[in-house]
C-alpha cells in the first residue's frame, strides 16, 4: 500500500507534538506527578490539560520543565512555576522552569476532559467551531454578555437568560 | 540581518517595552475608579495584558544586554530621558472618554503593528507579537464598542469623546514616524516600518468615527519627541508613582 502523502490532522500540529513529547517521554512518572499542578484560578484543570505544560526534560543533574504562558500578563504563571518546583522537589534534582512563547498558546489545546471539567465547575469552555456558547448550568443558549472581561484575563462574564445564572466563559483564544 | 547588532535590537525592544509599560500603567490607574465594576475589571485586565507585553520585551532586552540588567531595572531605575515611549501613551488618563478614545486609537495601531512584527526575522520579537495580536484583537473589539456607544450616545458623551479625539489627534502622527535607526532595522527585516501602517489605520479610524458620529479632527499640529527621550511633563509624574518603591527601597522584593 502506498504511503499517503497528504496528512489531515484533526488536532493542531503543535498540540499533537506536545502529546507526543509526553507519550514518548522516558520518564512518564514526572509528567504524571505534574498532573497534580493546576491553574490556581481554575483548580479543576491541570496545567497539562490546559496546554500550559509543554515539555519535561531530564538530565543527570536537573529537570527542565517548559511551560507557555496563557495571557502575557497572567499572574498565575508565577504561582504555577512555584507549584511545579514544589511538586518535583522530592526528586532530589535541581528543577528549572523555562517559559517558551512560541507557538503562542491557544484554547484549542484544551483537552476534552478539561472542557468537561470546566463545565462541571461552572465555567463555559471556549466555544469550538460550529458550536454555540451555552450556559454551563442549564445548557440554554439564550445569554447576554455582562462584560468582555471577567474575574481573570482569560474569562468573560455572561448571564443565562433562562436560569439567570451568571457565569464565566473561557474565551476562545 | 547580519549587520544588525544585539545592542541595536535591544534599543528597539526597549522602545516597544516602554510603550507597553506606560500604556499599561495609565490603564492600571483606573483600578477601583472604573465607572462600574465590570468596566473596572476590563480596564485592569487590558492593563495586565500591556504590562505582560512590557515584561516580555524587557526580559528580552535584558537578555540581549547581558550586563546584569533585568526587566525590573529597565522599568524601575531608568529616568525620564531614558524612556523612549511614544508620547500618546503617557498623557494622563483624563476622563473615561479620554481613556476610551486613546485606547481605541492605540488598539487600531497595535493590532496592525503586531501583525507586521509577527514577520520579524528576529524569532523572539515574532513570538511576542504572535501572543500580542490575539490580545489586541480582543482589546480593539471592546474599545471600538465604546467609541460607538459614547460617540453616538448622549450629547454629553458625544461632546466628551469629540474633545478627547481633538486633544489626542496631534499625538497620533508620532505613531507612524520612523527615525533612521528604526528604518535601518526595518530594512534588515527586524523592525516594523510604522509609516506603512498609516493608511489602513486612518481608514479604520475614519469609518469608526463616522459610525460614532464623531468628526475627524482638523487640528493641524503634531507633537514628537518620545523616541528621543523628550517627553511631556506627565511622564515624570507617572514614573514617580511607578518607580516609588524601588527608588525608596532599592532591590526590595515581595
Amino acid at each position: 500500500m502506498a504511503t499517503p502523502t497528504k496528512l489531515i490532522s484533526a488536532i493542531p500540529d503543535e498540540e499533537y507534538q506536545r502529546r507526543l513529547r509526553r507519550a514518548n517521554s522516558p520518564r512518564p512518572d514526572l509528567w504524571l506527578k505534574l498532573d497534580a499542578v493546576t491553574d490556581p484560578e481554575i483548580p479543576v484543570v491541570s496545567i497539562w490539560d490546559l496546554g500550559v505544560l509543554q515539555d519535561v526534560e531530564i538530565s543527570d543533574e536537573d529537570i527542565v520543565v517548559t511551560i507557555t504562558p496563557t495571557y502575557s500578563g497572567c499572574p498565575a504563571m508565577e504561582s504555577i512555576e512555584q507549584d511545579i518546583i514544589k511538586c518535583l522537589s522530592t526528586s532530589g534534582l535541581k528543577i528549572r522552569v523555562r517559559s517558551r512563547l512560541a507557538p503562542a498558546w491557544s484554547t484549542s489545546w484544551i483537552s476534552d476532559d478539561a472542557r468537561q471539567a470546566l463545565k462541571t465547575y461552572g465555567i463555559a469552555p471556549p466555544s469550538q467551531a460550529g458550536e454555540a456558547l451555552c450556559c454551563p448550568r442549564c445548557g440554554s443558549t439564550e445569554l447576554r454578555t455582562i462584560s468582555e472581561f471577567g474575574s481573570t484575563a482569560c474569562k468573560a462574564l455572561f448571564q443565562c437568560l433562562s436560569c439567570h445564572e451568571p457565569f464565566d466563559h473561557f474565551k476562545p483564544f | 540581518m547580519s549587520e544588525i547588532s544585539s545592542e541595536q535590537i535591544k534599543e528597539y525592544v526597549l522602545r516597544l517595552a516602554d510603550d507597553a509599560v506606560v500604556q499599561g500603567h495609565r490603564l492600571s490607574e483606573w483600578c477601583s475608579h472604573g465607572p462600574f465594576l465590570e468596566e473596572d475589571l476590563a480596564l485592569t485586565n487590558v492593563a495586565l495584558d500591556f504590562i505582560g507585553r512590557a515584561r516580555m520585551f524587557y526580559a528580552y532586552a535584558a537578555k540581549l544586554a547581558d550586563d546584569g540588567s533585568t526587566e525590573d531595572s529597565f522599568a524601575y531605575t531608568r529616568d525620564c530621558r531614558e524612556f523612549t515611549n511614544l508620547l500618546i501613551h503617557e498623557l494622563p488618563r483624563g476622563d473615561f472618554a479620554f481613556t476610551c478614545v486613546r485606547q481605541y486609537l492605540v488598539d487600531e495601531y497595535s493590532l496592525r503593528f503586531m501583525e507586521e512584527l509577527c514577520n520579524s526575522e528576529d524569532p523572539t520579537l515574532a513570538a511576542i507579537a504572535a501572543k500580542a495580536i490575539k490580545e489586541s484583537r480582543y482589546h480593539l473589539r471592546r474599545s471600538r464598542d465604546w467609541m460607538l456607544r459614547l460617540g453616538d450616545g448622549t450629547a454629553e458623551s458625544n461632546r466628551r469623546m469629540q474633545e478627547a479625539l481633538n486633544e489626542l489627534w496631534g499625538y497620533t502622527h508620532e505613531l507612524f514616524e520612523a527615525d533612521r535607526f528604526e528604518l535601518s532595522l526595518a530594512n534588515a527585516g527586524v523592525a516594523v516600518d510604522p509609516s506603512l501602517l498609516r493608511n489602513e489605520w486612518l481608514t479604520a479610524v475614519s469609518t469608526t468615527c463616522e459610525e460614532a458620529t464623531l468628526s475627524l479632527p482638523t487640528e493641524n499640529w503634531s507633537v514628537r519627541g518620545g523616541r528621543e527621550g523628550i517627553h511631556t511633563e506627565h511622564l515624570g509624574h507617572l514614573l514617580s508613582d511607578l518607580q516609588f518603591l524601588q527608588r525608596a527601597y532599592p532591590g526590595l522584593e515581595w
